[in-house]
């Protein structure tokens, strides 16, 4: 375990995270305040960069009330915690089988080009940190990356270059599947409820 | 094929709007006052009658799992909590549901959670569905604004909330007992049982925890009745089950079939068929990646639902189903599944921590071929001393995989090593 110390400045949310934290709370029982642990470190990454330093657990742990060892043990457990700092843009690339069954090296192959830098790296100006994780969950639509909270999805070598290249120039990409496709339904349309695609049926 | 009018996710693929005005269109929400006031018991057995199995793998029916509950409270509440930890390779339509009918699973909640007298229902999903989370937060509020949750949901004067939990990448959360201590604030590590979540679950409360498929397809099956749902399918494999369809074919989709239908069947009507014809076929994983591979010779007649594929040797699991065409390096497939085991290992149990990253290991010489003959049936007996030797299944998942590898490609692999030797030695 590398657990980096850098950073050890204090920690502490800001007042619409505190309010947030709150509202956390509520959802379990009054002695049971723990729970919340995960939700918090959750957000106290995204308001610290994108890592979780040990200022945090320790300021997390003092909210809660638990032993520091009992969250580093929560913050180390979890994969969706950084633990050391990490660039602006991070790119999950999942290459579990059914991911690697369509194509992911040339998804993994195109990151690595474009960023110049391999898994668990982050490029030399602190805008791209490039992962490896494991199953996405959305493998009818492989191959995935997941990026800010979206997923993209039916990616290939040319999809995942012009992917990059888009957030390199300042662009949010569209997410969802890159080749024209609608959700998980077949490519060319879906083979069932067809008079469900209808979208004027189901608006609010 | 199944008929439209039988399809329960008629939202499946998010043509329509999520919200509650379009979910109430399609039929959710309908009658949930009425349904209650039949009574938890009526519920429980209706359940029953549907022959509904959990659908996140280990099939226990679902009504009997409900009954299990305390029927007479003890002073401590009683808790159901979903399953949403959707992570087994293939699988990919719990995310479906949530993202495109979350009032399904939200009225699932109440139904079922009525059923068990529970207080609330907690929603655990994976930390990576952000905007899946997002919207059932959204679906949420709706419902409570509505009245159909909260402090007297649908104007029965029963209390039940519904929260949702957010997990942060660990695999061995979608274990019952693990999914638990997350949710209670620690690592997610697997608890000895007994004692049951029945009756030592959430906060040491009697607790529940179902997938997200079997919540959300229950308003329905009490709608329509046990015995439509129970008509569909042959007996002991009932209802309409949502498959995954990845990997090696023409279109990659999610699909609601009904159970039993024949995997070549599955695959051409909805999939577009194998990439390069059923004659390409090698080998599919059935059920998710937990479950043995089936070569194409018993892919050719074997039907998808829980009995007969065990009789096959393998299982139906979360009905994900990755197809692999001849140019699949299966061995290698099946090593990265290994690689994916061991990444996902609590740590907890010795067989598992040090035998999925031995097993690991050995598959990436298997791949190569840079190996002995006889590591072959070291492996297999390593995994036999790993499986059923641990606190949960996760021993066991990793264990099959590899198994069935070697029970229908053990000559592959054979080929490998003697090829790897013939080079080396010239």
């Amino acid at each position: 375990m590398n657990i980096s110390v850098r950073n050890a400045e204090k920690f502490e949310f800001t007042p619409e995270n505190l309010e947030w934290a709150q509202g956390q709370f509520a959802k379990y029982p009054d002695n049971r305040r723990q729970s919340a642990v995960m939700p918090l470190l959750t957000r106290a990454q995204e308001q610290n960069n994108g890592w979780v330093s040990v200022p945090v657990m320790e300021y997390i742990a003092d909210m809660l009330d638990m032993p520091y060892i009992r969250v580093m043990e929560v913050a180390t457990f979890y994969t969706m915690y950084n633990l050391k700092p990490v660039g602006k843009h991070v790119i999950e690339v999942c290459t579990t089988t059914p991911c690697w069954l369509r194509g992911s090296d040339d998804v993994v192959a195109a990151c690595k080009a474009e960023l110049g830098i391999g898994f668990g790296e982050t490029t030399e100006d602190g805008e791209f940190t490039l992962l490896e994780v494991e199953c996405a969950g959305a493998c009818v639509n492989a191959p995935v990356i997941a990026y800010r909270k979206e997923y993209y999805e039916d990616l290939d070598g040319d999809s995942t270059r012009n992917f990059i290249k888009a957030i390199k120039s300042g662009k949010v990409p569209v997410s969802g599947p890159q080749n024209g496709r609608h959700n998980s339904a077949a490519l060319g349309g879906p083979t069932t409820l067809k008079e469900f695609c209808n979208a004027a049926g189901g608006q609010d | 094929m199944l008929a439209d009018k039988d399809r329960i996710f008629t939202n499946l693929y998010g043509y329509q709007s999520f919200g509650l005005k379009a979910a109430k269109a399609r039929g959710d929400w309908d009658g949930t006052k009425a349904i209650l006031e039949k009574g938890a018991d009526w519920i429980v057995n209706e359940m029953k009658a549907s022959g509904l199995r959990g659908r996140g793998g280990a099939g226990f029916p679902t009504g009997l799992k409900w009954s299990f509950m305390p029927k007479e409270s003890d002073g401590r509440p009683q808790y159901l909590v979903v399953n949403a930890d959707e992570g087994e390779p293939g699988t990919c339509k719990d995310r479906e549901i949530i993202r495109h009918d979350p009032h399904k699973l939200i009225e699932g909640c109440l139904v079922a959670g009525f059923a068990m007298r529970a207080c609330a229902a907690y929603i655990y999903i994976r930390g990576e569905f952000v905007q899946e989370a997002d919207v059932l937060e959204t679906a949420i509020s709706e419902a409570y604004a509505d009245g159909l949750i909260g402090d007297d949901a649908c104007g029965t004067g029963y209390k039940f909330d519904v929260y949702v939990h957010r997990g942060a990448g660990a695999y061995i959360c979608g274990e019952e007992t693990a999914l638990i201590e997350s949710l209670e604030g620690k690592k997610g590590q697997p608890r000895m049982k007994p004692p049951f979540p029945a009756n030592v679950g959430l906060y040491g409360c009697p607790t529940t925890v179902n997938n997200v498929e079997s919540i959300a397809v229950a308003p329905t099956i009490l709608r329509r009745g046990g015995a439509w749902f129970a008509g569909i399918g042959r007996e002991n494999n009932t209802g309409t089950k949502l498959f995954c369809i990845s990997g090696h074919v023409n279109n990659p989709c999610n699909v609601e079939e009904e159970m039993g239908i024949p995997l070549r069947e599955l695959i051409e009507t909805h999939a577009g068929g194998v990439r390069g014809g059923w004659d390409n076929l090698l080998a599919v994983i059935p059920g998710g990646s937990s479950v043995h591979l089936l070569p194409k010779k018993i892919c050719d007649a074997v039907c998808m639902d829980y009995d007969s594929l065990k009789a096959e040797g393998s299982g139906l699991g979360t009905a994900a189903v990755i197809v692999m065409d001849k140019s699949t390096d299966i061995v290698r497939a099946i090593a990265r599944l290994s690689a994916f085991y061991h990444h996902e290992s609590c740590g907890q149990c010795t067989p598992c921590r040090e035998g999925t990253g031995w097993m690991s290991r050995v598959m990436q010489r298997l791949v190569t071929g840079e190996a002995e003959m006889a590591e072959i049936d070291m492996l297999l007996d390593v995994t036999k001393k790993v499986e059923g030797h641990t606190i949960c299944a996760l021993g066991d998942a990793a264990a099959w995989p590899i198994q069935g590898l070697l029970r229908h490609f053990r000559p592959e692999v054979e080929r490998r090593i003697m090829d790897y030797k013939s080079r080396n030695a010239a």
